[in-house]
Order: structure tokens, then sequence, then C-alpha cells
């Protein structure tokens, strides 16, 4: 009867087939294959080129995912602490931009850091770049915030810090009260009830936030393109130029993108190592 | 030899007007084994967790050691606690879990030039670990240092969590339902472990439990406690043979009450007989309620009893019958070896020392009557009843 | 001195909700902006709404947005919790082995996801193409002749479709999953005791327990498809835009602030469903606490 049940789930196995596992197939084909469907390498040898795109797209991403959590981590435990009115209405309200396209969101940056821009405005309202420029006998009139790394990097920071409160937030809700009281029955106070169970406790949660922030910001294309003014090339951008760009090269296209999610994939392996790693010295 | 160790005056906790605890007076002496015993959602949790300094009175004191700790955070008490789920630390082991109280640097007062000053000491890596390893031994769980607590069993858990709690080498042991979640074999068992424990450890064990067996088991000291309010305190010899009113005597072990009146000291008036007691002291002709033991019953022939009554149903026990006897439309429940069919009239004899009265009480009349008796019975009478032990769930 | 902390806390939280809404109150409060810059105030017109709803091609790629979303939530989320409560009743090593392919499209990169089934759909195309363009029969059924021809596929509204199914079955998994392993085993069983069909106990026991868990999984669902451009700027071709393609397009040239419009108005209507589910659901628990007296 039960195994009857199981059947249900058979259609789904085979669109999995259809349409998770054959198209990755497709990508290692086509990683290892010339345009005339040879069997060759050069795909991946001839990436040297492109080392500073990776290293570009992965130094801003981690830099974007440190701010997320440095931000994120602090809301979640604020918001683990609230009452469930406040933690409701908190919830919604992350969750709420989300419905207007990120693409729209990142499209409205693109005006509050223009050169013109109302960022730019505001300084010069309060007298920022007079007091600098008496100071230092400058001649600014804006800051310089669009086309620049910083902005990619807030731009991805803005779009995914919900992609980091979320799961940290419902780790830290769901910790056993009974831990903590445990923890305080024998003697810590709550700086090391915080240190030694609550943040342990809580590490899954970072460790599927700190992911769900680093590979959307790894990969991205449409944030570079906007707010980086397509002057700092990302590997999103590499990828999507192979595929419906100018230098249309699915094959080296597909090695890329390849290279990078094995490259994402080793960095959390060795997170979750390390995060166990640490686990055990405590525990030692 | 025993001194006062914990005071509770006039405590009383109430949420938003719903009173939990009404107005407990309680002592608690050095190296005693109190239980708090008492049903679902009659406050014995919320005593134990405002002796635990989770929760703090409404009104009244908290004293230890003569000195009031209302305030003083759970962190700071020289009490510890063996939680209802065991609360063990997931992430850490059996080792890590029984030092985490001893890797917390402790702050201690020393003379500085004159001046008490406080600084942060910390224990050498070598006296936790000889603590650790000595606080397993007494608990049995030697050569399960490194095991993940989740790949215990339930009863392995318990012990840790015993062992934890007491490598701080409390001065008041706190066990909240602590035997709970095993199976009745074990729950045996640890009973044995538990006391033998706080005998070598020699300090104070408070037991909550709605056990009244393992309550009877352990205790030097039982409270018996109902609605807020403690009904009676004793030893469990107290408890048992002086019952106080007729909840104590209902929840403690079997018991027939009925309506009597007081006739004189030493006689007292059921089903308009007179029945010789030991009780004394009471009003001339005052109604009062009479406990009667199913065990302090002896069945005779029907013409030389004290009582006559009918049979109406007999459960083999293995020990001895279960045997309920009608008496004038009020059943009894009588535990005796002799077996009486169903529907044969019997006689009933009972020697003073086998009945006991009582003043008349708010539960007078409630309690009992063994007419529609069966072994669920108080849990199926009871909606609010809840099988887990979860109860108090007042969370602050 | 807790309650400075409680009070450093909450100004933390708003100035993190400022950071979330300042770009999208800039662009409401643009969207009424007479001239067509979104930096200077150029006083009050409802200009760029008109030009909104003459504007086909945002209409037309709002509309794609929509018909896309929905569809795929609907189609999602039935077969995600079929797909749920067969993944749930199979024994836990074959179960994890497929969960962990489940996964896959939710911890992928997006752009991974977008070009490996472009990537599928391109290939297939490419066969079936030249099979139709060589293949075509002729049939003579009592006297007339009938043309056979099959139509060549290409990237579209379908194959953009079959993206958003595959990306949002896993969510719908992922939170129907949960509530099936916190259902007593035995409740089907009992049903089934007391007589039930084996579809009746499946719609009577264990849909009723589910329900939160599909509510949520089709929100979510219909969340990612709204927010999602990568896999869509992949699957669509040239024939079918979104919203955000839309924007992608423009961001080249020169942004509309016929955006403005566009957003505010899907950000109004977000917000009027919210408020009208909480009115609701207040309404029912207020119900429900007058019905416990």
């Amino acid at each position: 009867m039960k195994h009857k049940r199981s059947l249900l789930a058979l259609p789904y196995v085979g669109w999995m087939a259809l349409f998770v596992v054959a198209p990755i197939v497709m990508v290692v084909v086509y990683a290892f294959t010339t345009a005339g469907f040879e069997p060759t390498a050069s795909n991946f040898t001839g990436m040297g080129t492109y080392v500073s795109i990776f290293a570009r797209s992965f130094q801003l991403a981690l830099i974007a995912t440190v701010i997320c959590l440095l931000i994120g981590y602090p809301i979640s435990y604020v918001m683990a602490k609230e009452g469930p009115g406040f933690q409701r209405v908190a919830t919604v309200l992350i969750m709420l931009p989300m419905w207007v396209n990120f693409l729209l969101r990142t499209y409205s940056w693109m005006a509050i850091l223009e050169n013109n821009g109302l960022l730019n405005q505001l300084f010069d309202a309060i007298g920022l770049f007079d007091l600098i420029n008496g100071l230092f006998g400058t001649d600014l009139t804006y800051f310089r915030m669009i086309r620049t790394q910083g902005a990619v990097v807030l731009g991805m920071v803005y779009n995914y810090l919900p992609f980091m409160i979320l799961p940290i937030y419902s780790v830290i809700l769901k910790l056993d009260r009974s831990l903590l009281e445990a923890a305080q029955d024998l003697g810590a106070n709550s700086a090391y009830v915080f240190r030694r169970v609550i943040f342990p406790l809580s590490l899954p949660g970072v460790l599927s936030g700190v992911t769900m922030v680093f590979v959307p910001s790894v990969s991205t294309f449409a944030i570079s393109r906007l707010l980086g003014g397509g002057t700092h090339m990302m590997l999103g951008d590499l990828i999507e130029q192979q595929f419906l760009g100018g230098a249309y090269n699915p094959h080296l296209g597909s090695a890329i993108a390849l290279v990078m999610m094995l490259i994402v994939i080793v960095c959390m392996w060795v997170m979750n190592r390390f995060g166990q790693g640490e686990e055990q010295a405590v525990v030692l | 030899m025993s001194k006062e160790l914990i005071r509770l005056s006039d405590c009383v906790m109430s949420y938003d007007g719903d009173v939990v605890l009404d107005h407990i007076n309680l002592y608690i002496n050095d190296r005693e084994f109190l239980t708090l015993l008492g049903p679902s959602g009659c406050g014995k949790t919320t005593t134990l967790r405002i002796i635990g300094g989770f929760l703090s009175p409404t009104a009244g004191d908290v004293f230890f050691d003569g000195v009031r700790i209302n305030d003083v955070p759970p962190h700071k008490r020289a009490v510890n606690t063996v939680f209802q789920k065991y609360a063990l630390f997931p992430h850490l082991n059996v080792y890590e879990n029984v030092a985490f109280g001893l890797r917390i640097p402790r702050a201690e007062t020393v003379e500085r030039d004159g001046k008490a000053a406080s600084r942060k000491v910390k224990l050498s890596k070598q006296e936790i670990h000889n603590r650790v390893m000595e606080m397993l031994e007494v608990v049995n769980l030697k050569g399960f240092e490194r095991r993940s607590v989740s790949a215990l069993s339930g009863g392995q858990q318990q012990r840790v969590a015993i062992a934890r709690a007491l490598v701080n080498r409390p001065k008041v042991l706190l066990l909240d339902e602590p035997l709970g979640a095993l199976d009745m074999r074990l729950r045996k068992d640890m009973q044995g472990e538990l006391k033998r424990i706080q005998r070598e450890m020699g300090i104070t064990f408070i037991y909550v439990t709605h056990d009244q067996e393992e309550a009877l088991a352990m205790s030097d000291t039982v409270v018996v406690m109902d609605q807020g309010k403690i009904q009676q305190i004793g030893t469990p010899e107290d408890i048992y043979n002086e019952p106080k009113n007729a909840f104590v005597a209902d929840f403690i072990g079997e018991s027939n009450i009925l309506d009597g009146v007081m006739r004189a000291d030493g006689v007292v008036e059921i089903f308009n007989r007179r029945f010789p007691c030991l009780d004394k002291g009471f009003a001339p002709d005052e109604p009062v309620d009479v406990v009667i033991r199913p065990e302090d019953v002896d069945i005779v022939d029907p013409g030389s009893g004290q009582l006559r009554g009918t049979v109406t149903a007999v459960t083999f026990k293995g020990v001895h019958y279960d045997t309920i006897v009608d008496f004038y439309g009020f059943k009894w429940l009588i535990q005796t070896t002799d077996f009486c069919p169903a529907g044969s009239d019997i006689g009933i004899q009972i020697d003073p020392d086998g009945i006991h009265v009582m003043r008349k009480s708010q539960y007078s009349g409630l309690f009992g009557d063994y007419s529609s008796y069966s072994e669920e019975y108080e849990e199926i009478g009871d909606a609010d009843y809840v099988p887990d032990g979860e109860e108090d769930g007042h969370e602050a | 001195m807790k309650k400075q902390r409680r009070v450093g806390s909450r100004l933390f939280m708003a100035l993190v909700f400022l950071f979330l809404y300042a770009p999208i109150l800039l662009m409401v409060v643009f969207s009424f902006n007479a001239g067509n810059s979104n930096a200077v105030w150029q006083g009050f017109s409802l200009r760029w709404y008109e030009a909104l709803f003459q504007d086909r091609s945002i209409m037309g790629s709002v509309y794609t947005t929509l018909l896309v979303s929905l569809l795929a939530t609907l189609v999602a989320t039935v077969a995600g919790t079929f797909a749920a409560v067969g993944l749930y009743s199979m024994r836990r090593r074959r179960r994890n082995a497929l969960l962990a392919v489940n996964n896959i499209p939710m911890t992928n990169a997006d752009i991974v996801t977008g070009v490996s089934l472009c990537l599928l759909f391109v290939a297939v195309f490419g066969f079936w193409n030249q099979f139709a363009a060589n293949y075509r029969f002729t049939l003579n059924l009592f006297g007339t002749v009938y043309r056979i021809t099959f139509p060549q596929l290409s990237l579209g509204f379908g194959t953009m479709l079959i993206a958003h199914i595959t990306f949002n079955i896993p969510y719908v998994i992922l939170s129907v999953g949960p509530k099936l392993r916190q259902m007593d085993g035995n409740l089907v069983d009992a049903a089934r005791d007391l007589g039930c069909t084996w579809m009746g106990a499946f719609f009577k026991v264990i849909l009723p327990e589910i329900k939160p868990g599909i509510i949520s999984g089709a929100l979510i669902a219909f969340t990612m498809s709204v927010d999602d451009f990568v896999i869509s700027y992949f699957t669509a071709g040239t024939s079918v835009s979104t919203l955000a393609m839309e924007i992608y397009g423009m961001a080249r040239r020169r942004i509309s602030p016929e955006i403005n419009a566009i957003s505010t108005l899907l950000f109004v209507v977000v917000l009027a469903l919210l408020a009208f589910h909480n009115i609701r659901e207040s309404r029912a628990q207020r119900a429900a606490a007058r019905r416990t007296y």
C-alpha cells in the first residue's frame, strides 16, 4: 500500500531525469567537446585567460557574502527574540521586496547611485563636498559610485540579504529553549550561552544562508551589467556571452560554468568540513 | 543534623490574573530528598523553576542559605537542574556535555591590596578531565565519553543529564520529571540509582513527579500539591497513612472515602454503624471524611462482620484480587487474597488502625467511590489529563 | 540597560528595512514625476502611467510574466504535492537519493540551470527540426489527400514554462515534505481501516494535513517565478519576454520611467493582496477565539 503510493513520484522522477539530469549531462558533454563534437580538453586548457575574471567574481561574491552575514546574523538573532506578532510582520517585510522583480529593484539603485543621482544630491545638500573641497583643496562635485565594483557588491547585498536572514532566523527560532536554560543553569552568562550554544547550533542556518548568497552572487551577470556598467566583467557575463552574446561558443561557456560550479562545490565542502572541524575542536 | 537550605515564603505566581501558585510556604533541608508531587497543572514545575531561577515569583520571597535570591539569575545560583527532556547539547559529545559547566570561567573574589576584587578563574584541563571522568563513573557511563548524545538511549541520556548537572557540585539538584520518558523497567532501576547518587554526593535533591509510587519510594519528604496549593507535607509514611484530606487520600494509593460522623474520641459512625478508630480531637458529632485503604479490610462470613455487602466485580491482580463490594449503594474497593465470586454476600471487619478520619475539605465528596472503577478511571474522567507530563506550560 | 539594548536593536532593524525599501519607495515617488529623470523632481504627473498603458511591449511582458508564473505555480504545486507524497512513502535511502537530485535546481546557480536547459532545448529541437524538414507524409483517405507536416520548434513560451516548472517543483516538495514527515503514519491506515478508498484517504486525510505546506510551497514557487530573470532569459528565446527581460534589454539604451509606473502598480497589488490576506486571517483568528469561550 505504501509502495503503491510511492508510484505517485514516478512522473516527477521522469521529469527530473529529463529536465534536471539530462541538461547537466549536456553541459558536461559540451564542455569536453569542440564545435564539431570532437572530444577535447582545450575548453579547459585555454581558461587561463580568464583567471582575473574568476578572481574578481569570487572576490566580490565573498565580500558581499560577508557583508550579508554581518548584517543578516544580528537581524535574525534580534528577530527571533521578538514576539510572534512582530516576527510575522518582519518576515513579511523581508520577503515583500522579492515580489518586485530583482531587476526592477536593481534598476532603482542605478538612479540612486548615478553621478547626478539622489545620493550625490543628498551629499551636496548637506554640504559634504564643500567640506571635503575646503579641507583638501579638491573640486569634487560628486562621488563616482555607479559603474564601480562597490556598486556591484551593494547590488548583491541588497538583492540577496533576505536569503541570508531567513534561514538563520528560522534555525535560531527553532532552537530548543530548554538548551539555553540548561546552559544558564550550568553557570553560563548570556554572552557565553551565545558563543557556546546559540552560535554553534545556528551554524546550519549560516551555512545555507552563505550558500544562498554566494552562489547567485558569484554567477550574476545582470547586477554587474546594470550597476557595474559592464566595465568589470564577471563570470556570469562571460558565460552569458558564450551563449547569447557576441562571442558565441557554448562549449567554452559550458566549461566555464562547470569549473565555476566545481569551485563553488569545493568551497562549500571545505566550509562544511571546517564547520564540523570547529565543533570537534570544541569537543576536544 | 539537617539545616534549612531553601525557603519559599508566601510565593505567589500568576499570569494575567491566572494564579498558578497560591501562597506557597516551604522549606527544604540540606541533604534532603524532597519530592513535589501532584497532577498536571498543580504548580510543581513552576515551583521548581522558581527555585532554579528561571521564573521570579509575582509575590513572596525565595531564600537560599538565608539570603534572598529572588533576582539572582540562574547562572549565579548554586543549584543545577536535570531538565524534563534532558536538554542535552546536540552539538557536543558526552564528555563535552558534562564538561560544559566546568569550562565556564567563574568570577572569584580575591583579596588584593586589602580590597576585595573579582577575577575570572578557569579550571585547568587536567582538573576538568578528572572531574568529568569522576562524574561519568558515578553515573556508570565510563567509556561513553566520545559518543554523540543523539546516539544514546533514553536511560543513557538521562545519566548524562544527571552527570552534567552534578559536575558543578551544586548544593541542590533539581529534577523535573526526569524519568518520565523512560519505560517501566528502566524507571525502577533509575529510581534506585538516583537514590544512591543522592546519598553518595550528599546533596539536596528536589524532585518533581506526578507518579505517586515514585514519590513514596524515593523521598525523605513528599509535598503534595494541587491547584497551586500545598495540600500536605510529610514523610511518605505520613502521607500514605495520615492523608490530610480527600485529595491526598485519593491521589496517593487507592482509597475508599466515605462520609462519616465523629461520635466521640475513637468512635466514628459510617452507614449508621459505629466503628472503633484511633482518631481523636474532633468536635462532638463533627461530619468527617473517612479513609479506608483497600488492603485494610478483612473479609469474613456475612453474619459475623461489621458490615454486610454484595460483591459486584472481581479482577485478578496476581498478588491479590481487586474486589468491588456494594455496601448500601456505595462501592468499595477491597484488595484481598481470598477469592469471592461476583454476586456472593460477604461481611467485613476493619481494625481500628485501618480507619483514618479527616476533616471535611473542598475535596469532600469528589473522590473515593469505586462505582465506575476501572484502571484508567482517572485519566478518562479528566479531560485535562496530559499523558506526557507536559504541564505547567506557562512560558514567561 | 536592557531597554537601551532593545531600542538599539529596533533601530538597527529599522535601518535595514530602510535599506531594503528605499529603492522601492523611490520608484513609487518617481513614477509620478513629470520629467523623465529618476533623480530630479519636476512636478506631479500621471504621464508615465498613460504611456505605460499604451506601451504594448511592456504590457505584453507583464502579461507574459504573470501568465508563466501562474501556470508554473499551478502545475508545480500539483505535481510537487503528488511527488512529495510519493517520495515520502519510499524507503529512506531511495528517497534521500531522489531528494538530492531534487535539490540540484535550488542550489545550482541560476545561470547554470538556465544554460543547461537552453542547451537541452536547442539540441532536441535541432534534431526534431531536421526530422520535421525531411519527413512529410501524404495520406490518401477516401480520395482526399492530406498533407501532414511536422511543425518546426523553437525556444519560446513553452520552453520557458517548462523551465519555471522545473525550478518551482523543488520548492513545493521542500515545504510539503516536512508536513508529511510530521504526519502520523497510521492516519492513512486508520482511514483505510474505516473504509476509505485509496484515493479517498489521500483527499480526506493526507491533503488536509499537508495543506499549509502546499499553500506555502505555492507561494514560494510564485515568488521565485516572479523574481526570476536569469532562467527565463536563457530559455525564452527571442519571441517572448518577461518584464525583467524587457528591463534588461532597455538597460543597454535608456530605461523608461514607465518601468517605475509598472513597478509601483505591481507593488501596490502585492500590498493589497497581503493586506486582504492579513485582515481575513485576523478575522478568522478572532472568530476562532470567540468560539473557544
